[in-house]
């Protein structure tokens, strides 16, 4: 009559379609909250979660309710001291003696808040934007291989073999096979100790039965001894097998002019432009490498910390930058085996002749190897010539953009911008 | 006493269930429960939010507010604010009741008895469930549904779909004939009428709108007949079947959100007393269990723990107070019963001459099955009770500056509480009254409601809202008209105008 059934292997995320439909039709309110997030907090840590707070009164769903006012009468439990006619004050928000009113109406004005998974809220954030040309990635996904661990097997190459495994392999099949003969061994001695008082001086008929028991004992030590220390059977080698590794890995350079007129302010917003980037290539690659390289009439690679912080001042070469990123990727980064993006920031400012330098550069070397170039002008003056000489080399190369910023709510806008999804 | 317990541990296992079940099923027997059989179905956490934002539904159509709820209750329950309850029960034949797989052996067996035997009882036996519920159907009703509205969803767009169910929603609670009997309900007869009925409606309601004679708009109005004849409370099945523009396949969803609305309008009338029938059973069975000896007294300290908690009903002036807890109030009513019967007093001869000192078992099994709240308050609440509760009413007049306690557990009021409490489980002065009263046939088409207050309530702001859901499936002009009850005087509160 009863059916019992375990249910606790079906589906768990029976809800999920329901979810999901939740969070496309809020999809503007979330959005919203989201945009805040990212302005609200400092970028560096936006790889987070994100609670989102939504109106309660953008999502209610609406019913016919009584209103407050008019005449109600209601029964509560637990009356201490009043008598029928007692007057009270109306107490302030349905509170204490009006609990079953505040239930009626309802509702409330509260936020519904909820958590965002951070893949949602990345999701959100990067949404539009794709990665520019993965054709590359997707050819070159199966290329690599790594070799991983994985436990032990019982053939191999001699160089492979686990000593320690072996031998405590070794170890174990010497006492098991030995047990048997030793056990025995023990009986036969208890049996001789056993005889020789009671044989004492001259009795001979007993000789033979302490001969046999002797004689038995040399043959158990023999077979013994004639276990091997370690065989064939116990070896066990280190097991590795090889697994596909994807050439999910990219690497990002930095271009930064460092020269006296680029002062913190605008250091500041080309490092939040640089830093989009980077989560936004962290959500597409597994591995990246960053590199970083300043310049001023000439240029250097250097760690994160002096990139941004140390100052100098002089003149600006942007070419030498170019140069010393041509040679990085020559030296260690071959294109075939990198997603090569790059990123450049400066105030427009180059020593005049030098703008040609940097197109030809460019034409000639650096963007056959590139996926993608972004280059912003942090500044809102009017464009020198490195703006217009870039402006023939996006002419020729569709993976290469450029954009003005001028202050820091300027770097959003831009970044998706320059990462649009392309219609091809 | 012999023990011979089933087991002295906490542990559960599929074997030890169903041997609760075996000696529960046979107390249960013996004390005249008549139910469906059951289909216990053992379920994780997650599995328990998941059926929590469904309405507790095996299977449900799709809609964003099912995952608006998941979301606040998983919320919720990820921050300790909430516990989840340790069983959901279904109204179906067989009757389904979810066990976590969280809950020690004493709260299985607790949920056995409360959910497979005293919730499916009542289910089976109360009169509201009977008339409106249609337990061997509801499973395969609402997979029809499902696979109905997620076919709709690829044919028009689950854009169009969601709005209309948007819509049907927020008349969800006005779906419901409260005084006329539904038909029965078979999800094989609903998937061979449904192409019939398509074509009839829409040939109907074409038939309504055909002649459509050209006047002027102003002097037509005012001497025709109304349209419907008479005011209409089920607004859905007024919608369902007049509204203009309506596709077949949007009455059908119109239909079908009207009927989970049906299934789900007897629980909402018996709260008290569905909960108070199932743990006044659980309460009685797990005693009985104890008296055989067949479980021990680790047992019963844990499950009278639970109950206790289960059945608190703190004071209003306490801050746990979110009024009358059913399972409190409607647990008391039934050992209440069981006691007038046992153990009549001369005050309850003298207020229940019929039932003092009669058969309990009868008796009980009598008031489950012709009662609702509201009436079952209004004829089984004692004055001992009242006094128990120590419950008193509180009259809250806008035209008077201060609160009244108009009446308190004494000789006095006992007959003033009683009442006064039954009418606060009263649907009808629960919800507001909406009714259909009037469709201008001659010229633009509008809906006029009428909303006749209760008490000079109003009705709450988002009666804006609701009004533009139903000028939505409506199609044309919506008005809503509030008329008060003493004054006959008619307000137009909200407007909805659609041009054509």
């Amino acid at each position: 009559m009863t059916q019992v059934i375990d249910r606790r292997l079906n589906g768990r995320n029976k809800s999920a379609v329901n979810r999901q439909r939740f969070i496309r039709r809020f999809k503007a309110q979330i959005k919203r909250a989201v945009t805040d997030a990212v302005s609200g907090r400092s970028i560096v840590d936006i790889d987070n979660g994100e609670k989102i707070n939504i109106p309660a009164r953008d999502m209610s769903e609406p019913v016919f309710q009584h209103g407050t006012g008019g005449r109600r009468e209601a029964v509560h439990p637990g009356n201490t001291d009043f008598v029928k006619g007692d007057r009270v004050k109306r107490p302030p928000d349905a509170a204490g003696g009006q609990g079953g009113k505040a239930s009626d109406s309802g509702g409330g004005e509260d936020d519904f808040a909820f958590q965002l998974s951070r893949e949602e809220f990345l999701e959100l954030f990067f949404e539009d934007l794709a990665l520019p040309d993965l054709v590359k990635t997707q050819l070159a996904k199966l290329v690599d291989f790594k070799s991983v661990r994985a436990g032990h097997t019982s053939d191999g190459v001699p160089t492979n073999i686990n000593v320690v495994r072996s031998l405590r392999g070794a170890l174990a099949r010497r006492i098991a096979l030995r047990g048997p003969h030793m056990k025995r061994l023990r009986e036969v001695n208890a049996e001789l100790t056993a005889l020789q008082p009671a044989t004492g001086e001259d009795d001979e008929e007993p000789d033979t039965r302490a001969l046999e028991l002797e004689e038995e004992v040399r043959h158990l030590k023999q077979r013994i001894e004639s276990i091997p220390f370690i065989d064939t059977f116990d070896l066990r080698y280190n097991n590795r097998i090889k697994q596909p590794k994807p050439t999910t890995q990219a690497l990002m350079f930095c271009l930064m002019d460092v020269s006296g007129s680029m002062d913190a302010v605008r250091k500041d917003i080309a490092k939040r432009f640089f830093i989009l980037l980077y989560l936004f290539l962290k959500r597409n690659y597994e591995h990246i490498e960053v590199v970083f390289v300043r310049h001023h009439t000439s240029a250097k690679e250097v760690d994160e910390e002096e990139f941004f912080h140390s100052r100098e001042t002089g003149g600006t070469v942007v070419s030498s930058a170019l140069q010393l990123m041509h040679e990085i990727i020559r030296d260690r980064y071959p294109s075939t085996e990198w997603n090569i993006y790059a990123a450049q920031a400066s105030d427009g400012d180059n020593w005049d002749n030098d703008s040609t330098k940097c197109r030809d550069l460019l034409m000639s070397k650096i963007m056959p190897c590139l996926q993608y170039f972004a280059y912003v002008e942090i500044t809102p003056d009017a464009h020198q010539s490195l703006w217009q000489e870039y402006e023939r080399v996006a002419g020729a190369y569709g993976n290469f953009a450029m954009q003005q910023i001028e202050d820091p709510q300027d770097i959003y806008p831009v970044f998706r911008e320059l990462f649009r999804k392309r219609v091809t | 006493m012999t023990r011979n317990v089933i087991t002295e541990g906490s542990e559960w296992t599929f074997e030890l269930i169903g041997r609760y079940d075996r000696e529960i099923a046979r107390i249960a027997q013996n004390y005249g429960l008549d139910t469906y059989p059951n289909q216990i179905e053992v379920i994780s956490a997650e599995q328990m939010m998941d059926a929590y934002s469904s309405v507790g539904m095996p299977v449900n159509y799709h809609h964003w507010s099912f995952g608006k709820e998941f979301l606040g209750v998983e919320q919720r329950y990820k921050r300790g604010h909430m516990g989840l309850a340790y069983e959901i029960v279904i109204n179906s034949n067989p009757c389904i009741a979810y066990l976590m797989e969280e809950n020690s052996m004493t709260m299985q067996a607790l949920v056995i008895a409360h959910a497979a035997y005293g919730h499916n009882s009542f289910f089976k036996g109360n009169y509201l469930f009977q008339t409106w519920t249609n337990a061997d159907a509801i499973v395969d009703y609402l997979l029809f549904a499902k696979n109905y509205i997620a076919e709709c969803e690829q044919r028009y767009g689950e854009q169009e779909v969601e709005l209309l169910l948007d819509s049907c929603h927020a008349l969800m609670n006005y779906g419901v004939d409260r005084y006329k009997r539904p038909s029965r309900l078979s999800a094989d007869q609903e998937r061979r009428r449904q192409k019939e009925r398509e074509e009839y409606r829409q040939f109907q309601v074409n038939d309504l709108w055909r002649t459509l004679p050209v006047r002027d708009v102003a002097e037509s109005a005012q001497d025709e007949q109304r349209f419907p004849d008479e005011p209409q409370e089920n607004l859905l099945y007024f919608i369902e079947k007049n509204a203009p523009l309506l596709q077949p396949w949007q009455r059908e969803i119109v239909r079908i959100v009207r009927k989970v609305a049906q299934y789900f309008y007897p629980q909402r009338q018996t709260q008290v007393m569905n909960e108070g029938w199932a743990t006044f059973w659980h309460y009685t069975i797990l005693n009985t269990l104890y008296d055989e000896g067949l479980v021990n007294d680790a047992f019963m300290i844990e499950f009278l723990q639970s109950h206790t908690n289960v059945v608190a009903q703190p004071p209003f002036n306490s801050k746990f107070y979110s009024g009358i807890n059913p399972y409190a109030l409607g647990f008391s009513m039934m050992s209440d019963l069981r006691r007038i019967c046992e153990h009549p007093t001369d005050e309850d001869r003298h207020w229940f001459p019929d039932i003092a000192g009669s058969d309990w078992i009868k008796t009980l099994d009598f008031a489950m099955r012709n009662f609702k709240d509201e009436s079952f308050i209004a004829q089984y609440l004692s004055p001992r009770l009242i006094r128990e509760f120590k419950l008193f009413s509180v009259l809250d007049d806008d035209a008077q500056e201060q609160l009244e306690i108009s009446n308190i557990h004494d000789d006095r009021g006992y007959r003033y509480i009683r009442q006064s409490l039954a009418d606060q489980y009263n649907l009808g002065s629960r919800e507001p009254n909406i009714q259909v009263y009037n469709v201008n046939r001659c010229g633009d088409r509008s809906l006029t409601l009428r909303h006749t207050q209760y008490s000079r309530r109003p009705l709450a702001e988002s009666a804006e809202q609701v009004v533009r859901h139903i000028a939505r499936l409506w199609g044309f002009t919506v008005r809503l008209e509030s008329v008060m009850e003493e004054e006959d005087k008619v307000d137009l509160v909200h407007e909805c105008k659609i041009e054509h």
